[in-house]
């Protein structure tokens, strides 16, 4: 087996710099009674991620708790509609359902050798807060996490799931009630009490380290789907595609596949209902850099830095915001990223639903839309999707649409 | 005169007594004209106005200021107007004038311009909450050659080497964070904080001014005598909203 980034450690040359920057992207703007806590932490991960303990304790984790690995599932009646040979890289088997989990358990061994009492975390689809409900209550640690009330309402099971694991729910009124204000709130809790909580923060966005820690903790996703594909087919993905919120499950898989020049690396951003401010949630596609929630990158913002609000059928996807690496790929060129809209997601959704027995999340529905257009595009291309989650927690948004909306 | 130094003079105290005064106010709050009237009633009451550029995620902020935040981008706030009001209102008063913004609204209006716009203006320097001082050399840059100052803040959590940094970075005053916290809030203020704010004022050449939970006049002679002077934001932005006199209220805080 390839060598895992755990075993090499230090910053490698495709890692942030020295002030966590990713070309320009990133660093860590951050108010400064929170700089302590993130040197902490930063020296933390330096010194814990690498060592022999940790990914011991972690690679057990996800084997023998979080079911790891998940598998990767040619999906025949995708392929024979779309032209094209597809993969699904099948992280809606995970623990919880939903690649979150490998994250959240990641993040919560470090908060415990880390000493945290306590920890926050935001959560927008609710998976995130979900998995690190979960996590948290095997590892002892009491729990709080910040929720848009507009999304506690359209991700009811989710809320009901993490009260279940003992997490404290805190509904989010502020601002536009989604992931955004939920984050803005997370950060307030921890600018609040910096000194013995630990911010688990959900995806490769938020100042340095957060960005690299979370892909290192995701980039199991690529480095398992690398090999499984090529022990069963015998040969690297022509394309891989992921959708992109904040980008963590499209890190996770692209970053195995970044020095294969072969491998065409494809994004998928959320275009919801039209291409006006407010109606989508594509900050690489219709954004321009600038300053959030602790790094700089591409931002859905007006003319005087106000962060516009955003729109996407899919919770996990609503944010205004992208992680830094991602603004980097975008720059190089080596990643491209699209858009598909909410309805082009349901479609994809429904054929998948129909056609593989498989209920993708509406975040993943992107990246099977992409797949879609991309096959479409590239007659006969093996094309390696990241299926991120799970879709029961969206089955109220899809009832309430209606039974003829996905199929087609 | 630079315009950093016409901060540091301000709020050098001329009576040991009597702790300086800096003001906060939301720019636009609740609306232009009354965001002008009172302008001119908090700078004829305190020692130096910090105007606060309002933002969409203000995440260092309480309820209050967030509150009004918001109140002020409905009523059609921004850097731009904030900027072109300060330059009609600063000729009518002495007292100097910061302000207060997060790092976006700046990053987005451009520092070269900003600089430029900021001395037409009458502002005398910056406090961006979200810039901690690894990130800061460029907008320091742009300052720097007007002579803007960038006003670090320091924490109780800042460890000794850092905040000697600190206070050696910051320019026109050190501004002490009370404690770990937004903005505003009910909490008394913590006994301890004295210990920590004399540990900064050693380290300071420049006047400290401690600021976040600063409510009434409780706690501005709890702090008087420990620091060169107070920051008052929350708290007026509550009076303003209760329909009180800024003047009146500034004036109380200083029995």
């Amino acid at each position: 087996m390839k060598q895992t980034t755990q075993e090499k450690p230090g910053l490698q040359n495709d890692a942030p710099d020295a002030d966590g920057r990713f070309a320009d992207f990133g660093g860590r703007f951050v108010p400064e009674i929170l700089m302590p806590a993130i040197a902490r932490l930063e020296e933390g991960v330096k010194r814990v991620l690498p060592s022999d303990d940790f990914v011991r304790e972690f690679q057990r984790e996800l084997r023998s708790w979080a079911g790891r690995p998940t598998a990767l599932s040619s999906a025949p009646e995708l392929g024979r509609r779309w032209g094209a040979e597809v993969w699904l890289k099948r992280e809606d088997l995970a623990h919880t359902g939903a690649h979150k989990i490998n994250n959240a358990i990641g993040q919560a061994l470090l908060a415990r050798r880390l000493d945290a009492k306590r920890v926050v975390a935001e959560t927008g689809a609710g998976q995130h807060g979900v998995a690190t409900a979960a996590a948290c209550a095997r590892l002892g640690l009491p729990c709080t996490v910040y929720m848009g009330s507009v999304d506690i309402r359209r991700q009811a099971p989710n809320v009901a799931r993490m009260k279940m694991f003992g997490a404290e729910v805190v509904a989010v009124d502020s601002g536009d009630a989604t992931l955004r204000a939920a984050i803005d709130e997370a950060m307030r809790d921890w600018v609040s009490n910096p000194v013995d909580t630990y911010y688990l923060l959900g995806s490769v966005v938020g100042p340095h380290p957060y960005p690299y820690l979370v892909r290192e903790l995701q980039s199991v996703i690529g480095r398992e789907a690398r090999q499984q594909l090529l022990e069963i087919s015998g040969a690297l993905p022509d394309i891989a595609v992921a959708c992109v919120g904040g980008g963590s499950n499209a890190i996770g898989l692209f970053h195995e596949f970044i020095a294969e020049e072969s491998v065409r690396l494809v994004g998928v951003e959320a275009g919801g209902t039209g291409s006006q401010p407010g109606e989508h949630a594509a900050s690489l596609s219709r954004g321009r850099p600038g300053v959030l929630h602790g790094c700089y990158s591409f931002l859905l913002q007006d003319a005087d830095g106000q962060v516009l609000a955003s729109h996407s059928i899919s919770a996990g996807l609503d944010y205004p915001g992208v992680g830094p690496e991602h603004s980097m790929r975008r720059n190089s060129g080596r990643v491209e990223y699209i858009t598909v809209t909410d309805q082009e997601a349901l479609h994809a959704l429904g054929e998948c639903c129909r056609g593989e027995g498989i209920l993708p999340a509406l975040e993943s529905a992107h990246a099977l839309a992409g797949a879609k257009r991309l096959a479409k595009e590239n007659p006969g291309a093996k094309i390696l999707v990241c299926l991120s989650g799970r879709g029961d927690k969206d089955l109220d948004t899809l009832m309430q649409l209606g039974d003829g909306e996905c199929l087609q | 005169m630079r315009p950093e130094q016409k901060i540091t003079l301000a709020l050098t105290a001329k009576d040991a007594n009597r702790p300086g005064l800096i003001a906060y106010l939301t720019g636009g709050y609740p609306d232009e004209r009354r965001f002008r009237e009172y302008f001119l009633q908090t700078a004829a009451a305190c020692d130096l106005v910090e105007v606060g550029i309002p933002f969409s995620d203000p995440m260092a902020d309480g309820l209050t200021i967030q509150n009004a935040s918001q109140v002020a981008l409905n009523n059609g706030a921004s850097l731009e107007k904030i900027l072109q009001w300060l330059a009609e209102l600063t000729p009518e008063v002495e007292t100097p004038v910061v302000l207060m913004s997060y790092l976006n609204p700046l990053l987005a209006y451009g520092y070269r311009r900003l600089a430029g716009d900021a001395v037409k203006s009458g502002v005398s320097g910056f406090i961006v909450p979200d810039l901690p001082v690894e990130e800061a050399a460029p907008l320091v840059d742009a300052l720097a050659e007007s002579g803007l100052a960038l006003i670090q803040l320091v924490t109780p959590l800042t460890p000794p080497a850092r905040l000697s940094l600190l206070c050696e970075k910051s320019r026109g005053f050190v501004y002490a964070v009370t404690h770990a916290g937004t903005t505003g809030g009910d909490a008394a203020l913590p006994a301890d904080c004295v210990d920590y704010l004399g540990k900064v004022r050693e380290q300071s050449s420049l006047p400290v001014y401690a600021g976040f939970g600063v409510r009434n006049a409780d706690d501005v002679a709890m702090l008087a005598g420990h620091v060169d002077g107070v920051v008052v934001g929350s708290a007026l932005i509550d009076a303003l909203s209760d329909g009180k006199d800024p003047g009146e209220f500034l004036n109380g805080l200083r029995r």
